[in-house]
């Protein structure tokens, strides 16, 4: 009888904490509401499996438990039953399925209008940079980084003279406006997690990676590094400040170009 | 008389009884350098749960890191990275994969199939010197200099060979690398002769479809380890070489703390996708076996046939055949080719099928059943427990697009503690107290079995089920503290510092576990031939424990499955697989 008393309360329990306990994900501010859906949809069908099964479990222990006199059934196979409860469950797993697919469509289909930024990790800071007048990224290289020249552009690329470089500070980004944020790493692997934006991916030297995403609220917002990084990894803080797009214009304005980092440099 | 004079076609027949082979001649061949499979396995599940409680004093570290950080300042950064990187990897590897195939596989396997032994004793008893060598070898590296690897048990390039990784530029990761090497050359000889030894050397009438689970899951577990290690060996040597050499599979030009590497044009990509062909099937690897342990455990102690035979075997199979395909859903926010997703996310969602059947026959096993709630009967309920929760959490894992916010997070920690940690170790704990009667001839102790249940299952639930929710705030794994953090309340901090406590009170359970297998050799009341009227095999043998050779001058000859259980008609509620069937029925 404990035992049964115990898994009912584990369901219970288990139920109560989800609906009852403070711990819960940070309110969103990106437009990805469509994975907070799906993860809703998840636990409903999980959580709704989870507390027949175990409630089950108490009730046999219950109903079947050892009695004098009482004999098992011997019953092999019945597979009519074994059928219902596969087609069950594959209609679960579909219904489960469908929508993450769609979902990560959606997720991995970068809007034409998308601004393109890009953040660089390495141990253990973050540096963002952001084109210029020309709205272009200029190319990098690993052999161009330097003392002068953290993220590598190529000094002879038209297109990467007038890029913003904001070292070790903050991100400003405008509000409603969709970003496809390319990522390069250059020492070890990280990965820019921002709570708020549900979104993240790696960044692995090597390679460009990319997610995207529109902010939908102003505010500041904490980014930590999500990818095993060396000793300095829970230390690799940065921020996301989200801001109306005139603020934004002025904000980027202010930030050095990487002609004028160059010849300050000089 | 000439031996010869028995030869048939020119053959000659043995010269003497098989039998008679199975002698040990001295004490250091019986218990030392021994061929008994019985003793190897004794030999692996000591050793495992000597590197074990390694791995439980260091999870008990991190937690009180963890639970109240800058209390405990002896633990440094550097340190709580090497002590959740060895802790990861001996449970996984050096605890879990050791105690399942080379602790159970090799006790079980020759005696549940009518065996006298593995059919390469000499290989077997190499596996398992050559594990105490890799556990050896892996036990250094806390002593070498620098310490051992803190590069997280998945040892991702370049930071695990780097200096800004604990070990990446000293002894640490170059023993981690050497020791898993070993590690897979001895599963290599073991695994061997559980696959040929169940294909080749079962008694008369054991056919495949009679062979009880427990021997299906670890033989399925088996072929697959040996299929899925080979990746895991060959991305250890590249990494090797890239660290000794400097060549660079697994390494790009890259710029380490403004300095130049020597290195260009590799891949950490191509390490992940090694690694994880040999990861993910690993996750099955221990948990075949436990769903095979398991069923019968649930079956014996509910005195009912395993609900849907045919199925379990084939869905053990059809997870096995399916965990190759599946690996990438551990690297959704990796940077792969995002499409890869589409393709991940279904079959890993449609393994959940088979293994759901699983669960469906476990529940239908109790259902009608007569359930002793002995302790190995509690844990294979609070397995189940744990095991469907862990499961359903990979429901969130394993749908891409889910994964992404969740990935990373303290939510995979509870999931995969939940699914491959707390399930199978319960599985284990149930299969010991369940098997312990027949490996010594003594019960375990009941009272102090029972403690060890309740505290373990409920201390465990209570640790990491609300962990799931430090992970959905966006706490990310691996940090050997969060700090002052904006979207982290500080209640969360207060319910880090309960799951510490709940931690040290389950590990001190464990003491009590320890306690009693020491107790019960001796004190332990005697348990006879088949103290829990089991039918399978193994409990048959004529003497408890079974000597070498296992079945005295005769082998067994089988006439049933595993589970004849309360069977209409017979006189007894189970009936033995080598009953004939004309005594069955008096």
């Amino acid at each position: 009888m404990a035992v049964a008393i115990a898994l009912i309360l584990v369901a219970v329990g288990s139920v109560a904490f989800h609906m009852l306990s403070p711990w819960w994900w940070t309110p969103i501010a990106s437009n990805w509401s469509y994975i907070d859906d799906t993860l809703i949809v998840t636990f409903w069908i999980t959580g709704v499996a989870f507390t027949i099964i175990v409630l089950f479990m108490a009730y046999c222990v219950v109903r079947f438990r050892h009695r004098p006199g009482h004999k098992a059934e011997h019953e092999p196979e019945n597979k009519r039953l074994e059928w219902w409860l596969t087609i069950g469950t594959t209609i679960g797993v579909a219904a489960l399925l469908a929508p993450g697919l769609i979902v990560w469509h959606r997720f991995i289909t970068v809007p034409a209008n998308a601004t393109e930024i890009e953040i660089v990790g390495q141990q253990w800071q973050w540096t963002f940079r952001l084109p210029g007048h020309d709205g272009r990224l200029g190319t990098v290289s690993v052999r161009f980084i330097g003392p002068d020249n953290p993220l590598g552009i190529d000094p002879s690329d038209p297109a990467g003279q007038d890029d913003v470089i904001v070292e070790g500070g903050e991100l400003q980004l405008p509000i409603g406006r969709p970003v496809k944020v390319l990522m390069r790493a250059i020492d070890v692997l990280h990965n820019f997690y921002v709570p708020e934006f549900r979104a993240k991916m790696d960044m692995v030297p090597g390679q460009v990676t990319f997610f995207w995403f529109t902010p939908t609220r102003t505010g500041t917002f904490e980014a930590v590094c999500a990818e095993l990084c060396g000793l300095g990894h829970a230390v690799m803080r940065g921020r996301v400040v989200v801001v109306e797009e005139a603020e934004y214009h002025a904000w980027l304005e202010r930030q050095p170009t990487f002609v004028r980092r160059l010849a300050a440099a000089r | 008389m000439s031996i010869a004079s028995g030869s048939v076609d020119g053959i000659p027949a043995a010269e003497v009884p098989d039998v008679e082979l199975y002698h040990p001649r001295s004490w250091i061949t019986k218990w030392v350098f021994s061929q008994d499979a019985k003793v190897i396995g004794i030999q692996y599940a000591l050793t495992a749960t000597a590197i074990g409680l390694v791995a439980l004093v260091l999870s008990w570290l991190m937690r009180l890191q963890l639970g109240f950080p800058g209390v405990f300042d002896f633990i440094t950064p550097a340190e709580y990275y090497q002590f959740i990187t060895m802790h990861g990897m001996i449970m996984v590897v050096y605890l879990l994969t050791a105690l399942f195939l080379g602790g159970f596989g090799n006790y079980l396997i020759p005696l549940m199939i009518g065996a006298r032994d593995m059919v390469f004793p000499y290989m077997n008893m190499l596996s398992y010197w050559i594990y105490l060598l890799a556990v050896l070898v892996l036990v250094a590296s806390f002593f070498a200099p620098g310490g051992p690897t803190g590069a997280g048990w998945t040892l991702y390039p370049p930071q695990s060979i780097l200096s800004g990784t604990p070990g990446g530029q000293d002894w640490g990761i170059i023993l981690m690398l050497l020791s898993l090497m070993l590690f897979i050359i001895g599963f290599t000889m073991g695994g061997l002769n559980y696959v040929v030894t169940v294909l080749q050397a079962r008694a008369r009438g054991m056919t495949m479809m009679r062979m009880p689970l427990t021997v299906w899951g670890i033989f399925t577990a088996t072929v697959m380890a040996l299929l899925a290690f080979p990746a895991l060996f060959v991305s250890a040597v590249m990494m090797l070489l890239d660290r000794l050499l400097g060549t660079s599979f697994f390494m790009p030009a890259l710029v380490e703390m403004g300095q130049r590497l020597n290195h260009e044009g590799g891949s950490p990509l191509l390490f992940q996708h090694l690694f994880w062909f040999f990861g993910h099937p690993e996750v099955y690897i221990v948990a075949l076996p436990a769903f095979g342990i398991v069923s019968d455990l649930i079956s014996v102690h509910a005195r009912r046939n395993i609900f849907g035979y045919r199925m379990m075997v084939w869905a053990i199979i059809i997870i096995g055949a399916l965990s190759f395909i599946v690996w990438a859903h551990h690297m959704y926010v990796s940077g792969m080719n995002p499409y890869f997703g589409f393709f991940f996310a279904t079959t890993t969602l449609i393994i959940a099928v088979p293994t759901a059947i699983k669960v469906y026959n476990w529940l239908l096993t109790l259902w009608r059943g007569d359930i002793h709630l002995t302790v190995p009967m509690l844990f294979a309920l609070a397995f189940i427990v744990t095991f469907v929760n862990g499961g359903l959490t990979g429901l969130f894992l394993g749908n891409v697009v889910v994964d992404v916010p969740l990935s990373d997070t303290m939510f995979v920690v509870a999931h995969f503690h939940m699914v491959m940690g707390v399930a199978p170790i319960f599985v284990i704990f149930g299969a010991i107290y369940h098997w312990y009667p027949k490996i010594t001839g003594r019960m375990l102790n009941e009272v102090m079995g029972r403690i060890h249940f309740w505290v373990s299952f409920l201390g465990a639930y209570l640790i990491f089920f609300p962990m799931h929710y430090i992970g959905l705030l966006g706490v990310p794994r691996r940090y050997h503290e969060i700090g002052e953090t904006a979207f982290v309340p500080a209640s969360a901090h207060t319910l880090n510092a309960f799951i510490s406590v709940m931690a040290l009170i389950v590990g001190a359970a464990q003491i009590v576990f320890l306690f009693n297998l020491a107790w019960s050799i001796r004190r332990g009341r005697s348990a006879g031939d088949n103290p829990w009227n089991a039918a399978s095999l193994e409990w048959q043998t004529p003497q408890t424990p079974p000597p070498h050779g296992n079945w005295g001058q005769d082998l067994p000859v089988v006439y049933r499955w595993a589970y004849d259980y309360s069977v209409p008609g017979a006189a007894q509620d189970f009936i033995p697989q080598n009953q004939p069937p004309a005594k069955a029925a008096e």
